[in-house]
């Protein structure tokens, strides 16, 4: 054939994606079962600081429900139960920060009092907002033990707004955020209480005894 | 054809370095190097890359035509990325963590494309492998330099996570040079990454000059 048609160069083209294509697929195949693995391992790990070991006998990872927000928008809840009772409950919530969306993981137990708090992703400033992660500071760690009564949902914002949480220094716009977040959290917990602590069978997704 | 290994070595890590002599590949060199330790794993996985892409593109010079070239070579360096990604993700998870993001931003590097065209699509396997360690080393050093001179100014320590990134028995790798009060936000935030840069690449030129090397005018042969 004619080294310099367009037929040739379109199959010397189309060989090597077909060729890596197949390198593609062959590294996919071989990878897929440990990166499952890992994923799992992580959502194990940042539900395990939101949900305390103590309160539940499943594992909350596969035991699920999903809570119809929005239209088409349906939000995955992790039930930690003990003894086939609910005693817990995890979700993920976001607030607008200074640099895009907060994403927490928020757990809350059945009697409404959060249980614990852990920023999943964010992009705040390095040096700054990073400091609502566990890894920068114990900030977060404040929220847990309370709840909508405590202190009363109008006192649900950093200090600046008029509430009780402390901003830390050099940055408003960050807390502000994970408050909020919180707040909505806790209130979506409120007016779902009946359905995120007593499942009704068919809404179970998942389960595994 | 035949380049000396060790031409290629100088090349690579000083003399035609890809970051403070062409100025290739800014875009992960600044995102990247807001500590040591990133520099250095970003550095790491790029020079994986590059070696890999290298020889793969060396050892089909036969058959890639000038005419698909360039689609070709994305392809290879796009297909290098996802297998490191892949292998990453399943293997060195903790790593992949702190990388991850990142990984996906090999594939826009020029240095790589500028690497494949200008050696890798003209000369044998071995060296074109090497080309790709040596540069990707080169990258290497780079990233690390500029990481670790924004880290001690921005946030006061040194390869901070290092252990993260190597294994817990590195972790004595990691220094704090001064109070974190003392560190200047800027230097974490992007015009700490060009200030840094500038700085390094004016610092390079001037041991050049130093040594007596005529100053090459960085990039203009490798684009």
């Amino acid at each position: 054939m004619n080294k310099n048609s367009s037929l040739y160069h379109g199959l010397v083209l189309g060989a090597f994606c077909l060729g890596f294509g197949l390198l593609l697929a062959v590294t996919d195949a071989l990878t897929a079962k440990d990166i499952a693995a890992r994923a799992m391992e992580d959502r194990q790990n940042s539900l395990a600081a939101v949900i305390p070991d103590a309160i539940h006998d499943n594992n909350p990872v596969v035991d699920t429900i999903l809570l119809d927000v929005a239209k088409d928008e349906g939000l995955t809840v992790y039930l930690a139960k003990k003894d086939g009772l609910v005693t817990g409950v995890a979700y993920e919530v976001s607030g607008i920060g200074y640099a895009g969306r907060i994403k927490l993981m928020l757990g809350v137990g059945a009697d409404g009092r959060v249980l614990g708090v852990r920023a999943l992703a964010h992009k705040e400033t390095p040096g700054l907002g990073d400091k609502i992660e566990i890894k920068k500071g114990d900030w977060i760690e404040r929220f847990t033990g309370l709840g909508l009564g405590n202190p009363p949902i109008e006192k649900w914002k950093v200090k600046k707004d008029g509430g009780q949480f402390d901003q830390f220094s050099g940055a408003t716009i960050t807390p502000r955020g994970v408050v909020g977040a919180i707040r909505e959290g806790l209130v979506f917990f409120d007016a779902r209480k009946q359905e995120l602590t007593q499942p009704q069978p068919p809404q179970k997704v998942n389960e595994v005894r | 054809m035949a380049t000396g290994y060790g031409r290629i070595a100088r090349d690579g890590l000083w003399d035609n370095n890809g970051v403070l002599a062409m100025l290739l590949g800014m875009c992960p060199t600044m995102a990247m190097t807001t500590s040591a330790t990133n520099g250095l794993g970003m550095g790491l996985a790029t020079a994986v890359v590059m070696a890999a892409s290298g020889g793969l593109v060396a050892t089909f010079r036969g058959y890639i035509t000038q005419e698909v070239r360039i689609p070709v070579y994305i392809l290879i360096v796009a297909a290098m990325v996802t297998v490191v990604d892949l292998t990453m993700n399943a293997y060195m998870h903790d790593l992949y963590k702190v990388l991850g993001l990142f990984i996906p931003l090999i594939v826009s590097n020029c240095l790589p494309l500028a690497r494949l065209e200008s050696f890798a699509s003209k000369e044998p396997v071995l060296p074109s492998l090497a080309d790709g360690v040596f540069m990707g080393l080169g990258f290497t050093l780079a990233l690390t330099a500029i990481g670790a001179v924004r880290e001690i100014l921005g946030a006061g320590t040194l390869f901070a996570d290092a252990s993260l990134l190597l294994g817990p028995a590195f972790s004595f790798m990691e220094v704090r040079v001064m109070p974190e009060s003392m560190g200047t936000l800027m230097m974490i935030l992007p015009p700490g990454g060009f200030l840094v840069t500038g700085f390094l690449v004016v610092g390079k030129r001037m041991i050049d000059v130093a040594g007596g090397k005529a100053i090459q005018m960085g990039g203009a042969h490798a684009v």
